[in-house]
């Protein structure tokens, strides 16, 4: 771990100004992936601006749904009873996430910024164009059981590792951010980014940019969701592939359908195409076969990794199966519903 | 002399497991000195070349950084290869660390920062820069089996396959039912929970006090004094808690080396702990390729079996574990051919890991078996009864016991193994497809030389020492328990010291020998004890004893009776007194019995049943139930003994769905070395897994009749996962571990 | 208020305060210090353990305001004023019943995951979100136990769950507060 002033930011504007003032400078909240990446020497700031003081850590009804404080940890989000009555394909995923101990550290506004858990991006003995950009990426010929089937580049093959943000992404959650140059919201599918020919962005959010709240819309997927995560291990493992299903549903009809999946790409994966295809449609698995391959067919497959395709293909049809049927996936009992 | 068994075969609680649950037990990295250095290792970036230059200036300029030792500053050490081989090295050239330029794997140590605190030497590691001219490692062990070689040099302790019986490729043609199949098994790592680590104490005048991760202190002793031309008794090696081992920690590892190379060079005392990703940078279980072929009859008797396997081994050493024996002595079969050869990758030696080369065998035969049983439409438990050896076929010996019968029958009973449908996919839970299988277990049974000591003191309690280690094996517990029974003693009063040089010399702690060979020790070392006690009792004026035999007597409550007449009896205490002596103490050394060995096979063995629930279309499959009975002679601790077959069976699920080292060949780098990648079961993982023992005396294995537990509760458990997993699903993998894209495959 | 840690040429050392075990302990600690470094290196708390260092094992976990946290991936800095039990702390005298319980289900071998076990049993206990051995296993899987003690981790745990139903011990309470 390199060396790095420490510094606690006692307001948000202090802590946006302090990063403003420095180039190398990063915020650390509850640091279960920053000091994790620190002790690799895949981050190396030059200086930490601790803002786990500021004042964001609450849950608050707005604007008719709900804005979850950056700095309330994921295990407060996933057990809130205003979360689980409104949201629960929110507390279902971050349940699915990591562990007791992670949860009870991490921190809203830094799950969203969590990096990937692509092998080569965490040793710093081997090339990575997201560590150090133009290197080469070394799991396109590599070990990528783990790598992305969708939406990646000729540069990086690295998929997003959350949970919570893959629920985020079928809940159409709304990011608030405040930075030099002010506040903005960010709406969460512009939040995360492809990597493109820029792989060591993984988000829109740029220096000195502070997440003050994830907002969650007034809409109602409490019936019809679930969150089914597919894994190396019944628990603490990241995902392999996961689906976030969200529906609105007029008896076995679908009114609103929304559908993101974890593993598979740089960012949780949603498409528009697939989902307006599931509306005002029966819920059969037919009609969830059908969006399956319309999303599945851009997926580019690598070595290892051709059967998160049909991981994926499956997972959604049971996924959307299990929300339709108001059947969510528990996160304890493993039998797969 | 009797010995009433008031504690041996009972189940009772851990003596070390006070100190275990309040966090005072200390470990290797948990000792400390006065002016206590801090090591960092700095790991090869690539698998094969030379280092063009290294340059550690700016780790140098840290304040607090003291130095940094690589293979331009290193001190001399020995010259021979001779010297740096430790109890349980394989043939060729030990691994010597910061010896030259040439990196011969990855993650090869190039250098290791020493620094006033651990922070500031992992800082100065992390600005130490190595320039590489970097070849085209050769890590791919398929692209290597063409050049397998027959090991020229057998490792010392490892049986080379038995010579073939029988003509197997003609049986086998003639067979009416042949099969052959190829199979699997990743690298694995051992993974325990404590990090490799060595605190070197820097006692003045060239002497060392080392707290190392160690197996077995003495090994550590042997290789240091070797190595640094040290005299044994100038180092003295005290480890009394190990944090798991499972082999990895038979062999001195590097971060030894370079701790006391750093120690001897700045004349201080320093500690070097390896990260989890290092723990990726030494031994591990070997990949291997095998290929099983069954000739057998229509009712599923075997009329031959060939069984080959090729396993990676390092550049610079022949490592090598018996992978193929297992199959010549398992079944009886007439015509048999085993065969067992190398090929040489740019990694790292192999190194023994728990039930080394059973685990990787039994998971082919066993595979094989199974899949003979749907060949033939012969239950697999039947089949395996079908085809029991009652003699070891492969050495022409009989067994010193085998009760292999009464773990099928028990192990079948209490899973219910009668109730299964013989088809495959023909049991469901709901939308889960439901699959029972089972497979043998095998492990040898062996006992070391090894002495112990024990001291009766003038309080009445009796102490117990030899330098073994307890890796959470129950060595400390099994030894007070014999050594109460052994006179008479309440449990509370015993206590066992182990990991310590100056304790009288036992062997490393591997190959479930530990029980077997520590146990008769004890048990020697206190009856001798006994009848020094006895001489006084018997020469006391007006000894109630006066003309016993010291076979008629026992040893109970602190005092000798005689067994007829316990009312003529005299205290321990008195006779102590009489004799004039504060403390009793004796050593003895055993070793086993060269004519047994010459006479007889001995082995344990299991009976392994196993359910599984596969969610076929998303491949994910659950262990939900294990049964596990055991013949493994005498069990000294119930309960210690039950939790070590537990452990086995949880990493033999791992090995059978998660555990794989991943390399990528380009790199020749092993890329998933951490616990978030490198998935070993978590909680959730492990459900209802029951042990049996079952009834199995033995007066010719070892002196207590004792066979060892460590290794057998792995062996078979994969193979019965497997065979659950082609039950429930019609789906056979082959290549372990069975991770969900296997089966969807 | 913004505090900074102190000249901009070389960091230097920052003040902070824990109470640990129940102890207030004033101490000055680079930035770059876990939690778990600063207990075992400059405590001599080693009863923590370091098995991965990255928060994939659980072998370090403490309970700080409460609250089972990975003490690897918390700096120590970022603590300043926070109240932290670890294993060391759980008893005085005799032993915690989570302790005990493990003891009797002999829920470990090696015992080096041991405390982090037991840390994060009595916290779960304390949360009270699990009852069932499934959620039992669920709520434990952030501990890896390599000797494979799980069966008997779950036994204890479920054991002291049962008898606490009714009055949770006050250890409990103080060291999950």
């Amino acid at each position: 771990m390199n060396r790095f002033e420490y510094t606690r930011a006692g307001t948000v504007q202090e802590a946006v100004q302090a990063l403003a003032a420095d180039p190398a400078a990063r915020f650390i909240a509850g640091g279960t992936n920053l000091v994790d990446l620190m002790k690799y020497n895949v981050e190396r700031p030059g200086r930490l601006v601790d803002i786990t003081r500021l004042p964001l850590d609450e849950i608050v009804a707005h604007d008719g749904g709900l804005r979850l404080g950056a700095l309330v940890p994921n295990a407060t989000v996933a057990y809130d009873p205003l979360v689980n009555e409104r949201y629960p394909l929110l507390a279902s995923a971050l349940l699915a996430g990591a562990s007791p101990q992670l949860r009870n550290a991490a921190t809203t506004g830094g799950n969203l910024l969590q990096r990937t858990r692509c092998y080569y991006f965490y040793d710093e003995a081997t090339p990575c164009n997201k560590r150090e950009p133009g290197s080469g990426c070394p799991a396109m010929t590599g070990v990528n059981r783990i790598h992305a089937i969708l939406g990646a580049s000729d540069t990086c093959i690295a998929t997003h590792p959350s949970d919570m943000c893959v629920a985020l992404a079928a809940l159409e959650a709304v990011v608030q951010v405040e930075g030099p140059e002010g506040r903005r919201s960010i709406p969460f599918a512009e939040f995360h980014r492809l990597p493109g020919d820029a792989p060591q962005a993984d988000t829109t959010l740029r220096h000195g940019e502070i997440v003050l709240s994830v907002d969650l819309p007034d809409e109602d997927f409490s019936q019809h969701y679930t969150y089914l995560k597919l894994r190396d291990r019944l628990s603490y493992a990241f995902a392999l592939v996961s689906v976030a299903a969200a529906l609105e549903m007029d008896g076995d009809t679908i009114r609103t359908a929304r559908l993101a999946l974890g593993g598979v790409a740089h960012k949780p994966w949603r498409n528009a195409e697939a989902e307006s295809r599931l509306q005002g449609k029966k819920a059969t698995p037919e009609t969830f076969r059908e969006a399956a391959d319309v999303i599945l067919a851009e997926a580019r497959p690598y070595a290892h990794n051709a059967f998160k395709v049909e991981l994926a293909r499956r997972a959604i049809v049971r996924g959307l199966s299990q929300a339709a049927a108001g059947t969510p996936q528990s996160q304890t009992d493993k039998r797969i519903a | 002399m009797a010995t009433p068994s008031r504690y041996v075969g009972t189940a009772q609680s851990r003596q070390d497991g006070p100190a275990k649950v309040t966090g005072a037990a200390k470990y290797a990295a948990e000792f400390t000195a006065p002016d206590l250095a801090h090591g960092v290792v700095v790991s090869s970036a690539i698998a094969k070349g030379r280092i063009t230059a290294i340059d550690t200036r700016a780790a140098e300029a840290v304040p607090g950084v003291i130095k940094v030792l690589t293979h331009e500053n290193k001190p001399r050490t020995a010259w021979l290869d001779y010297n740096y081989r430790d109890q349980v090295a394989p043939p060729g050239s030990p691994f010597r660390a910061l010896n030259g330029p040439e990196i011969v794997y990855g993650g090869q140590p190039v250098a290791l920062v020493v620094a006033e605190s651990f922070e500031l030497a992992r800082h100065g590691a992390s600005l130490v820069k190595v320039t590489y001219d970097e070849e085209v490692p050769n890590t791919d062990l398929e692209k290597n089996r063409g050049a397998a070689y027959v090991p020229p040099k057998k490792r010392s302790g490892i049986k080379p396959p038995p010579d073939p019986r029988g003509d197997a490729a003609g049986a086998f043609d003639k067979a009416p039912i042949q099969l052959r199949q190829e199979y699997r098994q990743a690298i694995e790592h051992h993974n325990p929970m404590e990090p490799h680590a060595s605190t070197v104490v820097y006692e003045g005048e060239g002497k060392l006090t080392i707290h190392d991760k160690i197996q077995g202190v003495n090994n550590t002793q042997g290789y240091v004094c070797g190595v640094f031309n040290l005299k044994p008794d100038d180092v003295r090696v005290i480890t009394p808690y190990v944090g798991g081992g499972f082999g990895s920690g038979l062999r001195p590892q590097y971060q030894l080396y370079l701790a006391v190379a750093a120690a001897l060079d700045l004349k201080r005392s320093v500690r070097v702990v390896l990260t989890r990703d290092q723990m990726f940078t030494f031994g591990y279980r070997p990949e291997t390729v095998q290929t099983v072929a069954l000739g057998a009859d229509r009712d599923g008797r075997l009329q031959a079996l060939t069984h080959d396997a090729v396993a990676g081994t390092s550049t610079f050493e022949d490592y090598q574990e018996a992978v193929v024996n297992w199959s010549g002595l398992l079944y009886h079969c007439p015509n048999v051919t085993l065969d067992y050869k190398l090929a040489k990758i740019d990694t790292y030696t192999p190194s023994d890991m728990r039930a080394p080369g059973a685990v990787t065998g039994i998971f082919a035969l066993e595979s094989a078996m199974d899949e003979l049983a749907y060949a033939t439409g012969v239950d697999p438990l039947e089949l395996r009864l079908r085809n029991y050896a009652e003699r070891d076929e492969g050495e022409g010996k009989d067994f010193t016991s085998k009760a292999l019968r009464a773990a099928y029958e028990q192990g079948a009973a209490r899973f219910g193994w009668s109730k299964r449908k013989a088809e495959p996919r023909a049991m469901r839970d709901g939308r889960e497809l439901v699959g029972w299988g089972m497979a043998t277990g095998v492990w040898e049974a062996m006992m070391m030389q090894s002495s112990a000591s024990a001291t009766l003191m003038p309080d009445g309690k009796l102490e117990l020492a030899c330098s073994t280690a307890d890796l959470g094996t129950g060595t400390y517990t099994i030894l007070s328990q014999i050594g109460a029974d052994a006179l008479g003693l309440d449990l509370d009063r015993v206590t066992t010291r182990l990991g310590d040089t100056a304790l009288p010399e036992a062997p490393l702690a591997g190959g479930s020998w530990t029980a077997a060979s520590s146990g008769a020790a004890v048990q020697a070392a206190c009856r001798k004890v006994a009848e020094t006690l006895f001489g006084y009792a018997r020469g006391m004026a007006d000894s109630a004893l006066a003309n016993a035999d010291f076979a008629h007597v026992t040893f109970a409550d602190g005092e000798i009776r005689l067994q007829t007449d316990p009312s003529r009896k005299v205290g321990i205490a008195d006779a102590m007194r009489a004799g004039g002596v504060a403390t009793v103490e004796a050593t003895e050394t055993v070793k086993p019995s060269m004519l047994t060995a010459m006479r007889y096979s001995a082995y344990t063995h299991s009976a392994v049943f196993a359910e599984v629930k596969v969610d076929e279309e998303l491949g994910v499959v659950r262990v939900t139930r294990v049964v596990s009975a055991i013949a493994a002679g005498k069990i000294l601790n119930l309960k210690t003994a039950r939790s070590q077959i537990l452990g086995g069976v949880v990493m033999g699920i791992g090995a059978a769905l998660e555990e794989e080292s991943m390399l990528d060949h380009n790199l020749g780098r092993i890329m998933n070395h951490n616990l978030g990648e490198y998935h070993v079961p978590v909680n959730a993982d492990i459900h209802d897994i029951e042990v049996i023992f079952v009834d199995e005396h033995d007066d010719k294995v070892s002196p207590l009749g004792v066979k060892g537990l460590g290794e057998i509760g792995i062996v078979g458990a994969a193979a019965a996962v497997a065979n659950a997993v082609f039950h429930a699903t019609g789906k056979r993998v082959r290549e372990l571990p069975i991770t969900i894209d296997k089966i969807l495959a | 208020m913004l505090s900074d840690s102190g000249s901009s040429a070389s960091p230097g050392t920052i003040p902070v305060t824990l109470t640990v075990n129940g102890q207030e302990r004033r101490l000055r600690v680079a930035p770059w210090t876990t939690l778990l470094d600063l207990l075992r290196e400059e405590l001599d708390l080693t009863g923590t353990k370091k098995g991965c260092d990255h928060g994939q094992c659980g072998a370090c976990t403490v309970i700080v305001d409460g609250k089972r946290i990975n003490s690897c991936l918390a700096l120590a800095v970022q603590k300043d004023g926070a109240r932290v039990t670890t294993i060391e702390g759980l008893s005085s005298g005799s032993l915690h019943p989570v302790q005990a319980a493990f003891l009797e289900h002999d829920a470990f071998q090696c015992g080096y995951c041991t405390p982090g076990q037991i840390m994060s049993a009595v916290a779960l206990i304390e949360e009270g979100r699990a009852r069932s051995r499934d959620e039992i296993r669920e709520h434990m899987s952030g501990n890896i136990c390599r000797c494979g003690a799980y069966a008997n981790i779950v036994d204890a745990v479920e054991d002291v769950l049962k008898g606490k139903s009714s009055s949770r011990s006050s250890s409990v309470r103080e060291a999950a507060e």
